[in-house]
């Protein structure tokens, strides 16, 4: 059933064994572990389910994960976009290593970027100390939360921005100004509308990294029930008190949101060049 | 989601914009080069300047003396062993899972390659929890290998096995769309004249994509190093023992231990700054074999590799719907 499918493909070796160590590996690494949860959920009574997804603590976990997410990756959607835009568009000195930078959120281990948060954002931090006096309190709130997701999803918006924004033809912009639309016009009727895909698309990226973090957010957040706790610590909880179910409950509701955001990458990327790079 | 695969630049295609007269004013160019400058200074660079501040807060001395604790020794040494392991295994399984992805078309590629992602998009905490499942006290094999005195979970074992999920996609994410755009012509001609499937891919294919693949072994590396959400759920966060970098950082900064935690954080965040450097520059050549290649044969790039007619046909779809 496998056999290559182009018939000028078929001269090369080894496809046979590359397959099968691709599939063994990932069935071994990805898919047991998948369908161990996916079998565990089927395995809860729907009543004791349905008990966990109702309670308030849980509710407001994932409404503070989701929501948080959305308004992080909402909020990186706008200035990702100004990002790429000076990046792409003008020269200035250091604009290399600012462009270099724009990737540190992603090297840089979420525990460590946790605390180096944190520790700018308390009360005697180099930032907070003139944050908190004004009545904003980044560290321990709900604010931090979205703050810490904001610091993780950046990188994804800007990097799937600059390539769109490169290939966009400077001919539409002539062509725009020549019809006697101003700087402003042509910014917001031709060139908004033709990045509208990319912009979508690093918003989903930035938000699906955002609903499932862990690291950056339990440092910032304070971890207080109903207030400042995101769902995958919910899980760890969970776990602590061997609530097995309740553990796998939550994830296959994360993981059925991460199934439904890697779907609509996949559609939005093969229309916007998934081979990018 | 694929932090990788979004990095390229296109520099030719970029001096063709700037080339082009239009632009801003300059007062409002310079405006937004400031603020842009400023917010990035704040919020990106400024955490990674405040975690070697704080590890050198109290001298030189301290941090040393911090890095040298036993129970921190041994997470470093901890975190070392699980990379030296998960990388090479994931740069194997990586080529064998680009070589068949992307010089292959066959039923069932496509959901693959889709399937390359969910190591990514799984939040990592979700990703613990299913290995806990499965090699557990209460999970599929863990009555079995109780009997047989296997530990997994809370286990060195189960922090590698975590590792290797986490940092599974990124070499054939990175090698994919370079094997595709080479395509197949000069394997097939090492064939033709004789050389045996490893001598063509040593000789041809290798030479063709080492820049893409070291670029994928670079973001495995931080990926398995830095990891902490996964590892954190089936470590067991054991003093000496199953403790990696990133947990031993949690550990001493809930301790208000800051010069320790801070001192290990600094070791991981001179990783993601070197992780930087690397990037930046193979990136750059990954970059040029990918135009290579795309220059050398355009019939046989054919039809993956047309970006634009794909998104040409994608934006006259949705046009229609």
């Amino acid at each position: 059933m496998l056999l290559p499918g182009r018939s000028n493909q078929r001269v090369l070796p080894g496809f046979g064994l590359s397959l099968g160590l691709t599939l063994f590996y990932w069935s071994l690494i990805v898919f047991l572990p998948v369908v161990a949860l996916l079998v565990r959920a089927t395995g809860i009574p729907w009543e004791r389910f349905l008990q966990t997804m109702t309670d308030r603590r849980v509710l407001a976990a994932l409404g503070l994960s989701f929501g948080g997410a959305a308004l992080a990756a909402g909020l990186d959607t706008a200035f990702g976009f100004l990002v790429a835009w000076v990046l792409v568009r003008y020269r200035f000195p250091g604009r290399r290593v600012l462009d270099a930078m724009i990737d540190l959120p992603f090297a840089l281990p979420t525990a460590v970027s946790g605390i180096a948060l944190t520790t700018l954002y308390a009360k005697n931090g180099w930032i907070g100390q003139w944050l908190v006096p004004l009545g904003i309190q980044v560290a321990y709130s709900r604010l931090g939360v979205v703050m810490a997701m904001m610091f993780i999803g950046l990188p994804f918006v800007v990097r799937t921005l600059q390539p769109a924004l490169e290939d966009l033809d400077p001919e539409l912009e002539e062509a725009a100004a020549s019809l006697g639309a101003g700087r402003w016009a042509t910014w917001r009727r031709v060139i908004l509308p033709t990045l509208r895909p990319a912009l979508l698309a690093g918003f989903t990226l930035a938000f699906a990294r955002a609903v499932g973090e862990y690291g950056t957010i339990v440092f910032i957040s304070g971890n207080l029930p109903m207030q400042t706790e995101i769902a995958p610590l919910l899980i760890v909880v969970k776990l602590e008190q061997y609530d097995y179910a309740g553990a796998t409950a939550i994830a296959v509701v994360m993981l059925a949101a991460a199934l439904v955001v890697l779907t609509l990458i996949h559609r939005w990327q093969t229309a916007y060049c998934f081979l990018r790079g | 989601m694929h932090p990788v695969s979004v990095f390229k630049m296109h520099s030719d295609l970029r001096r063709q914009v700037s080339a082009c007269g239009l632009t801003e004013p300059w007062p409002i160019r310079l405006a937004l080069i400031l603020v842009t400058v400023v917010i990035l200074g704040l919020f990106l660079v400024l955490p990674v300047v405040a975690v070697f501040a704080q590890a050198w807060a109290k001298g030189l001395g301290a941090y040393w003396a911090a890095l040298r604790e036993p129970d921190t020794l041994s997470s470093i040494y901890l975190t070392l062993l699980t990379t030296a392991i998960c990388v090479p295994v994931g740069t194997v399984f990586g080529l064998a899972a680009a070589w068949c992805l992307g010089k292959f078309d066959f039923p069932g590629r496509k959901f693959l390659m889709a399937m390359l992602d969910l190591p990514l998009s799984v939040s990592p905490v979700a990703a613990g929890l299913m290995f806990v499942l499965v090699f557990g006290r209460h999970g599929w094999l863990g009555p079995w290998l109780e009997a047989h005195g296997i530990r997994i979970i809370f286990a060195v074992p189960g922090v590698v096995l975590v590792t290797l999920f986490v940092t599974a996609p990124y070499v054939a994410r990175e090698l994919i769309p370079l094997m595709q755009a080479q395509g197949t012509e000069a394997e097939e001609a090492a064939q033709v004249l004789g050389a045996n499937g490893w001598q063509t891919f040593w000789r041809v294919t290798l030479p063709q994509v080492k820049w893409g693949l070291l670029y994928g072994i670079i973001l495995c590396n931080a990926r398995a190093m830095g990891e902490f959400g996964a590892v954190s759920v089936v470590s067991g966060h054991i003093r000496g023992k199953t403790n990696t970098m990133p947990l031993q950082v949690e550990i001493l900064y809930n301790e208000y231990d800051f010069v320790g935690a801070f001192a290990v954080a600094s070791l991981l965040a001179g990783l993601a700054l070197v992780t930087l450097v690397l990037k930046t520059i193979l990136e750059h050549k990954a970059a040029q074999q990918m135009a290579l290649a795309q220059a050398s044969g355009p019939e046989m790039a054919e039809p993956m590799l047309d970006h634009s007619r794909a998104f040409d046909d994608e934006a006259a779809k949705s046009k229609q719907t």
